[in-house]
């Protein structure tokens, strides 16, 4: 990425060796695919949930690229959610019905206000930062609570009616198509994710994740990596928005709402973050929890999610994923030292001027 | 107009009470406790539930909503929060929503999710005119006992041994430590006595801020406001942050109730963009 420093070749191909041997696809994860694809035929009963779960994925794995990628520690994700929800339901009820199009409207829209945040977030440390993306998110409820001529307010945003998928598929009342289309989306987008993140460019975030000061040091321009990043998460977190929207045809205030932006972050560490998986694994554990918790006490789950979190961090979380990363290493046979290598887990304290 | 303002004053001290000891937490062991809320409800429940079910009179459980949430406050300090202190910030926030989901729906279950109401006793009803403005009485007897507060407390803080350890800790926690000064005991009381303050403010503010199973989830912005807002390097600062703040939301849902909380919020995110560590922070 320095062309000009010339390095040696033989550096050079090494490095390259090394992101292409972190870009290969590995068999697991080719099963998890396929075991997702597979759904699709072998579950028809269990859509709509599906549905939510390829959803909160998505929406998981946006916080992933900032959070687990570039250490920004985000309380107000829902922000970016909510308004690519409400740009794709209200293009859907004004502009054209057809899904793609609203979608990209959705990821652009968000991207948009994710590019101008971003410039909030690159200021101070982690408590600020919590509370300008908490602040953002908090500014942009109240106005779509206070904007009901256009959102609906707090009755929500209805009469959304969308046109069937590439002109084809109509949605149905079962998810099948939903589910489909949703399961298309994240994959095509976990695909880019995966790319950005084993590039030079998410190489150079982590190093920003792990100690910006260094990383400034080595001329990495470390804002406007963070900005770059955090516009591309903006755009994912607005595509996951979109699709609910779409998907449901109804959006409510409850999509800005604080509680999202918890739910994505609890999904994301169950899962583990820093691997982009951990947002898709979380959001199956999560949901089937959700529904077993609320199926036990309808009214109380959120008691056993909170005790969840709670013994998740006084266990260590880091320690878990650590723990579960080496069955995996060991599984699929790669040198623990290798990934140790690159997988620096502890976190650089603070820089105090 | 002045009336306004009075009201704004008696909300900006409630904040207080209930923020300062957040403030304290932060500024010492820069520790993200989104859980403080639940403590302030704490205290809100223990009067409610001293005054409607045993017939206590309400100034008698503002003694009990300030020792019970501290005890609760300095338990949880020394089994759970102490060993979060050296985790990342992303680490406690989970840790501290966690708390708050827990306190949210263990209080629905134990209490029911409606508003809890508090019947004042009746010298504690009603307005008066002062110089030509309305004032309640209920929040002169709030902005009373929160004006004995944070004298006490500045003058504790400023006068005291303990307040200079405690100070010194929050400058420089490792210093202080080689000093001799037993920081973390200094912290858990300082945690207690914050918790504590919280649960009055929770008990003093349930007839203004309302209390149900919530509460923590939908003051813990302003809470937080309060503090990064004002700073953690004194108590002065969240103390001009809480009035400022209490003012301009009173006024604001008078004077511009279309908008409601937006502008707050905004000022807010400009405030932390030009001044990350608060209005009134002194240069580190």
């Amino acid at each position: 990425m320095m062309a000009n420093a010339s390095p040696s070749s033989l550096t050079v191909e090494k490095a390259a060796a090394l992101l292409g041997r972190r870009a290969r696809w590995r068999w697991a994860e080719v099963l998890f695919w396929v075991v997702a694809a597979a759904t699709l035929f072998l579950w028809p009963e269990r859509h709509l949930i599906l549905n939510e779960i390829a959803i909160i994925g998505l929406f998981a794995v946006s916080l992933d690229l900032i959070l687990g990628y570039a250490g920004i520690v985000s309380l107000g994700h829902a922000a970016f959610f909510g308004l690519g929800a409400y740009v794709a339901g209200l293009f859907a009820k004004h502009v054209t019905g057809d899904p793609l199009v609203g979608l990209a409207a959705a990821g652009l829209v968000a991207g948009i206000l994710g590019f101008a945040t971003s410039f909030l977030v690159l200021r101070g440390a982690d408590l600020t930062r919590l509370m300008v993306t908490l602040g953002v998110a908090l500014v942009l409820g109240e106005l779509a609570n206070q904007m009901s001529w256009l959102t609906g307010g707090a009755d929500g945003l209805q009469g959304i009616m969308m046109g069937p998928v590439l002109g084809l598929f109509e949605f149905d009342i079962f998810g099948t198509v939903a589910y489909a289309y949703s399961l298309s989306v994240l994959f095509g987008l976990f695909v880019v994710a995966r790319m950005i993140v084993n590039s030079p460019f998410g190489l150079s975030l982590r190093s920003i994740r792990d100690n910006p000061l260094r990383a400034r040091g080595i001329g990495i321009p470390v804002n406007r990596r963070l900005v770059a990043i955090y516009t591309v998460a903006a755009v994912y977190a607005g595509i996951a928005g979109g699709l609910l929207a779409q998907t449901t045809q109804f959006v409510s205030l409850d999509v800005l709402a604080f509680h999202r932006s918890a739910d994505v972050m609890l999904v994301l560490v169950i899962g583990g973050v820093g691997y982009l998986y951990g947002g898709l694994v979380g959001a199956v554990i999560f949901k089937v929890l959700q529904d077993v918790l609320s199926a036990m006490t309808p009214q109380y789950w959120q008691f056993w999610i909170g005790l969840i979190l709670v013994l998740l961090v006084l266990a260590g979380r880091e320690r878990m994923t650590d723990r579960i990363l080496g069955l995996w290493r060991r599984l699929t046979g790669r040198s623990a030292k290798a990934v140790d290598a690159t997988r620096a887990s502890t976190p650089v304290p603070e820089v105090q001027p | 107009m002045l009336t306004i303002l009075f009201d704004g004053i008696a909300y900006g001290m409630l904040l207080f009470v209930l923020a300062c000891g957040l403030a304290v937490t932060l500024g010492l062991m820069n520790f993200v406790n989104l859980a403080h809320g639940a403590f302030a409800m704490a205290g809100g429940y223990v009067t409610a539930v001293l005054m409607n079910r045993f017939g206590v009179p309400f100034l008698a459980t503002l003694p009990l909503a300030f020792i019970i949430p501290a005890i609760i406050g300095l338990v949880l300090e020394r089994t759970l929060y102490v060993r979060l202190y050296a985790q990342s910030h992303l680490d406690q926030v989970l840790f501290s929503i966690g708390l708050v989901f827990m306190a949210v729906a263990a209080v629905d279950y134990a209490m029911g999710s409606q508003q809890q109401l508090i019947q004042l006793p009746s010298w504690l009803q009603g307005r008066v005119e002062v110089l030509g403005i309305q004032v309640g009485l209920y929040r002169s007897f709030i902005i009373a006992v929160c004006s004995v507060l944070v004298v006490a407390l500045q003058l504790i803080l400023t006068q005291t041994r303990f307040g200079s350890r405690l100070r010194a800790a929050v400058d420089d926690p490792r210093v202080a430590r080689g000093l001799g000064i037993n920081v973390s005991a200094i912290f858990a009381v300082t945690f207690a006595v914050g918790s504590g303050l919280a649960g009055l403010g929770g008990a003093l503010g349930a007839e203004i801020l309302g209390l149900d199973p919530t509460f923590p989830l939908k003051f813990m912005i302003y809470f937080l406001i309060v503090v990064t807002v004002g700073g953690t390097t004194s108590i002065t600062g969240p103390f001009v942050a809480s009035l400022l703040l209490g003012i301009a939301d009173v006024a604001g849902k008078y004077y511009l109730p279309g908008v409601g909380a937006f502008i707050i919020y905004t000022l807010m995110i400009l405030v932390l963009v030009f001044r990350p560590q608060g209005l009134f922070a002194r240069g580190r």
